[in-house]
């Protein structure tokens, strides 16, 4: 039917430009179905694996920056750890110290109290050795200017009498006798 | 082109339908067939020579194909289609489209200036023999044949008395206008625009060589007017071709498409 008209159009004016021609169609497929053949056997297939190595590539690249990455802070943390490691090791060493120097400061302070108190009682017995010396010297001192001093005033000497009868030396026992408890 | 000589006795015979018909060259070959043939073997040979060492950094020619497969692919069939299921109608697309585009820009190359596609015949068989056919049979292909065309003609969520309306122009237009329109709307495009430059060339020539000298210069504007209309053309060619294959792509991807 599409052939006759297409022949009674040819007889007349001309074709029709909207009448398909058979052979053309037929051509048409045809070398349509040889191209498409062409591009789907060998064209499509080699752009398809360039496609897929470049995401291959470019994916791996970016497996490879993550790796580093990660190792990167790996690294970091490592790092970071053994510091904060170093740094509690000399706040200990620095506590320790510290601790160290207290206990040898207690230890001279206590030492130089002992040798203080040592040192006041060694003045304190010598002090009152001196002292004892003193008083029993100046007691016989005493005893004999009084003796020199009365006799004097008596006129005759009294040293032997004196002597003989330990007077002074009594007298001064009373003294010290009724002082004594006043003092304590 | 010696075809398009003027009318004997100076009158003035417009272009029409009749200087899309030529003669053949032998046998039964005219010369659109020869400009299909010669389109299948530029095409073919682009792209093999292409493809033939691809790298992953390419060079000048291969960034040139890789941007037609590229648009083929990415621009047309992922798009259309979806990313899941384009890959296996990544071949068809590529070559539906530069088919196309090479047969049209034809219409603009010196010496072979016809755009094959403006012999409806061409276009035709790609849409009813090769368009129309694949996307009903992978749509029925992958839902069964009863699902896809209740998934088609008849979309769940509208109102019953609707479907009486609905159903019959679904059908009319998925099985009769959409591969038709197809065909059509590149012919026409080819069809107009070549006649269109025939007119102004034709025009122009005849003013030239027949007006009376006053009149001469006229035929200045009428050949502006086919160079800017050359313009124009170059556009069309390129933009039907990419019609052509994106609604092919889109009629693949809605025969996939879960619903509507």
């Amino acid at each position: 039917m599409v052939l006759s008209s297409l022949h009674n159009l040819a007889a007349g004016d001309g074709p029709s430009p909207v009448m398909p021609h058979i052979s053309e169609v037929i051509l048409g497929l045809v070398a349509f179905g040889l191209l498409l053949f062409v591009l789907a056997k060998f064209v499509t297939p080699r752009f398809e694996a360039l496609y897929a190595e470049r995401t291959a590539k470019i994916e791996g690249g970016i497996e490879k920056a993550e790796a580093a990455q990660k190792e990167a802070e790996a690294a970091l943390q490592q790092y970071q750890a053994q510091l904060a490691e170093a740094r509690a090791e000399s706040a200990r060493i620095r506590d320790d110290a510290r601790a160290e120097a207290e206990q040898i400061k207690d230890e001279l302070r206590a030492q130089a109290q002992e040798e203080a108190a040592r040192i006041v009682a060694q003045g304190e017995a010598q002090l009152s050795a001196q002292r004892a010396q003193i008083v029993a010297e100046l007691r016989a001192e005493l005893g004999r200017n009084a003796v020199e001093l009365a006799s004097r005033i008596v006129g005759e000497s009294l040293e032997d009498e004196a002597r003989r009868r330990g007077t002074v030396d009594r007298f001064l026992a009373e003294l010290d006798a009724v002082s004594a408890p006043a003092k304590s | 082109m010696g075809r398009l000589v003027l009318a004997e006795e100076g009158t003035f015979t417009p272009p029409g339908p009749k200087d899309f018909d030529f003669p053949p060259i032998f046998g039964d070959v005219t010369k659109p067939m020869v400009l299909i043939v010669l389109s299948v073997v530029i095409i073919a040979a682009f792209f093999l020579l292409a493809s033939r060492k691809l790298a992953i950094v390419p060079g000048k020619f291969q960034f040139l194909a890789e941007g037609v497969y590229d648009f083929s692919r990415n621009g047309i069939a992922r798009e259309q289609i979806g990313s899941k299921e384009f890959k296996p109608f990544i071949p068809l697309i590529l070559t539906l489209f530069t088919f196309t585009l090479v047969n049209n820009v034809f219409g603009l190359i010196p010496i072979i200036q016809f755009p094959t596609f403006s012999h409806i015949g061409f276009p035709l068989a790609l849409s009813i023999l090769v368009v129309f056919p694949v996307y009903h049979i992978v749509g029925i292909r992958k839902f069964g044949i009863g699902k896809y065309l209740k998934k088609s003609v008849m979309p769940p969520g509208i109102p019953k008395l609707v479907y009486f309306l609905y159903t019959p122009i679904e059908v009319f237009l998925k099985f009769f206008m959409d591969p038709i329109t197809l065909a059509i709307r590149v012919f026409a495009a080819m069809f107009a625009g070549h006649l269109i430059l025939l007119v102004f060339t034709i025009g122009g020539e005849y003013l030239l060589t027949e007006a009376s000298g006053a009149l001469k210069p006229v035929s200045l504007v009428a050949f502006l007017m086919a160079i800017a209309m050359t313009f124009l053309e170059a556009l069309i060619q390129v933009l039907q071709a990419y019609i052509f294959a994106l609604l092919s792509a889109m009629y693949i991807g809605m025969a996939l498409a879960e619903d509507h």
